[in-house]
């Protein structure tokens, strides 16, 4: 099923080889090869439940919280392979930054939430920490909407303005990658629209990874699309290759609608 | 059915009213019985006063306040970390089917009776105090002289005696913290250590903070137990090897054989920890809601 892609792509992020996972004895994810190029936005699309999530948490080793998950197969990232032993789990969620499907800011302020990484990973400077909370929150166009009230509960905040703080708090940690799970189904549309935009900016420094049930998203936002069905990837490609021409039946029945 | 439903509903209206009527008339009866002498003595000289002696008529319960205070602060001292470290442990960190049971056996120490910890407390803590504690002691003042009825005994028991309550309030709070704050802030690479201290701890401090109050307010309020172990000596203390007594241990104590005005006194005593012990359930009320709602 794999796609040979010929693109002008020369850096690769994720090589992922005949990835299994299974949740106790039921197997999510089935013999999934996949390659993630750098600084472009990679879309995962299908019918839910047919291991999106799955599949994403496995890249930032998010699964491995989960009692009973075992996984075999190979994850590269940067050529080396994140579930071999003496991986630095730390550091990979340092380079790799997630965003949840609901927006999931942290009962403290707006300051706070952004400077939470950074902190942990031990930056204590007053004025670096101030310096990273005004850059981040200007990358997700937050910055005008909250400077006056920085020292103000984030839970106060908008939903989508809690989902851009989310990603500058992601940001703060300077990432390579982030993983995005459906990062505006929670949101309505013009906090959507807000989002998309951004995504395009983020691209040009960051590599993008983002579930989505919507179409539309997929087509408008993205450089490559994945197409999962039943733990299977069916088809990976570039996006305008995926919703125009796809080399697979059920890809085109998806897109098209006919079922899901 | 629908007179079966009238009557189950007079029966619970009854047995609400009662319990509501029986809380008021206790509340009347302590008030009209200890507020002439606090009328009489002066409130601030009775508050403040230092010598309690009702053979004489000295009525200054500051020494019992003291006594009450060391007693409940010490027991906190070590009750605190001790409960939250456990609640950690059981929510976090433990397999849950092994949390399970090992949150039942402390929520068991909740139901022994109160005259067994202090007998413990007596055969057990008192010995080690005297035999162990005060070696040590005596290395930095060889001149201090114990029997290990102490201030120390008193706090130790009550820290157990208050676990339950802080470790099972603290253990709820701590687990209902949302997954998704757990899950972000390991996502940015934060270890679990760091996770528990910096966001879960936070976000369940208003649950552990009225934990440790209503643990508190079990401390000020038991009295047998810490009657058997603290020394009942009603002067304000100096170390934590010096005997006291507390607000309720003297009560209990000299109500038996209390002269009128003596009797009238004790109530008046009693009125001091209604008050406290209220002010502390306001508190706690307080701080469950109160930060409980930003956390929303
Ligand atoms: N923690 C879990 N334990 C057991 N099964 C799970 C768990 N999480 C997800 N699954 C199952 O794995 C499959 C894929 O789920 P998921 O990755 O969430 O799908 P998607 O994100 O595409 O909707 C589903 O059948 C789901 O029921
Ligand atoms: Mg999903």
């Amino acid at each position: 099923m794999e796609t040979k892609l010929t693109t002008d792509i020369n850096e690769i992020k994720f090589e992922i080889e005949k990835l299994n996972l299974y949740y106790g004895s039921f197997q999510a994810l089935k013999e999934i090869d996949m390659t993630i190029y750098g600084n472009k936005i990679t879309a995962l699309i299908g019918p839910s439940g047919c291991g999106k999530s799955t599949f994403l948490r496995t890249l930032n080793r998010m699964n491995d919280l989960i009692q009973g998950v075992t996984i075999d197969g190979t994850i590269q990232f940067d050529e080396q392979d994140i579930y071999g032993t003496g991986y630095d789990i730390i550091e990979l969620r340092k380079k790799v930054g997630m965003v949840f499907q609901k927006p999931n800011p942290f009962p403290k302020t707006i300051y706070e939430n952004v400077v939470y990484g950074p902190k942990i990973h031990g930056e204590k400077d007053r004025s670096k920490l101030d310096h990273i909370v005004e850059r981040t929150l200007k990358e997700v166009a937050l910055w005008e909407e909250v400077k006056d009230r920085l020292h103000k509960p984030a839970l106060g905040l908008s939903g989508g303005q809690q989902q851009r703080l989310c990603i500058a708090r992601c940001l703060a940690v300077e990432p390579e990658v982030i993983l995005m799970d459906e990062p505006t189904s929670a949101l309505d549309p013009v906090a959507t629209s807000k989002i998309e935009g951004l995504l395009e900016e983020l691209a040009e420094k960051y590599t993008i990874v983002i579930v989505t049930h919507n179409m539309q998203q997929a087509g408008r936002v993205s450089d490559f699309t994945s197409f999962f069905l039943n733990g299977k990837v069916i088809e990976t490609d570039k996006t305008e290759v995926i919703f125009s021409n796809p080399a697979n039946k059920k890809t085109e029945d998806y897109i098209t609608g006919r079922f899901g | 059915m629908k007179t079966y439903e009238k009557v189950i509903e007079k029966i619970i209206m009854i047995s609400a009213v009662m319990s509501t009527i029986s809380v008021a008339l206790i509340t009347v009866f302590i008030f009209q019985s200890g507020l002439p002498v606090l009328a009489e003595y002066g409130v601030l000289d009775f508050i403040f006063g230092t010598t309690w002696s009702p053979t004489n008529g000295s009525y200054g319960i500051l020494p019992l306040i003291a006594g009450t205070l060391a007693v409940t602060l010490g027991a906190l001292v070590i009750g605190i970390p001790t409960g939250i470290a456990c609640a950690i442990f059981l929510s976090e960190i433990l397999p849950k089917k092994w949390a399970k049971a090992f949150k039942s056996a402390i929520e068991l120490l909740a139901g022994i009776p109160s005259v067994v910890y202090g007998f413990f407390g007596l055969v057990v803590i008192v010995p080690a105090i005297r035999n162990y504690v005060l070696p040590i002691y005596q290395i930095f003042d060889p001149d201090i002289s114990a029997t290990g009825f102490s201030i120390l005994a008193g706090a130790v028991i009550l820290a157990i005696m208050i676990l339950p309550t802080i470790v099972s309030i603290s253990e709820n709070s701590i687990t209902a913290v949302p997954r998704e704050f757990k899950e972000a802030s390991l996502a940015l690479g934060a270890n679990k250590m760091e996770t528990i201290v910096k966001v879960l701890i936070p976000a369940a401090s208003s649950g552990i903070l009225s934990s440790i109050i209503l643990g508190m307010g079990r401390a000020i309020g038991e009295t047998m137990a810490v009657l058997l172990i603290t020394g009942n000596m009603a002067k304000v203390p100096g170390s934590i090897m010096d005997p006291v007594a507390t607000l309720t241990g003297t009560i209990a104590m000299e109500m038996g054989y209390a002269s009128p005005t003596h009797q009238q006194a004790l109530f008046a005593v009693g009125i001091i920890l209604f008050v406290i012990i209220m002010l502390l359930n306001i508190i706690a009320q307080f701080s469950m809601r109160g930060l409980g709602g930003k956390t929303n």
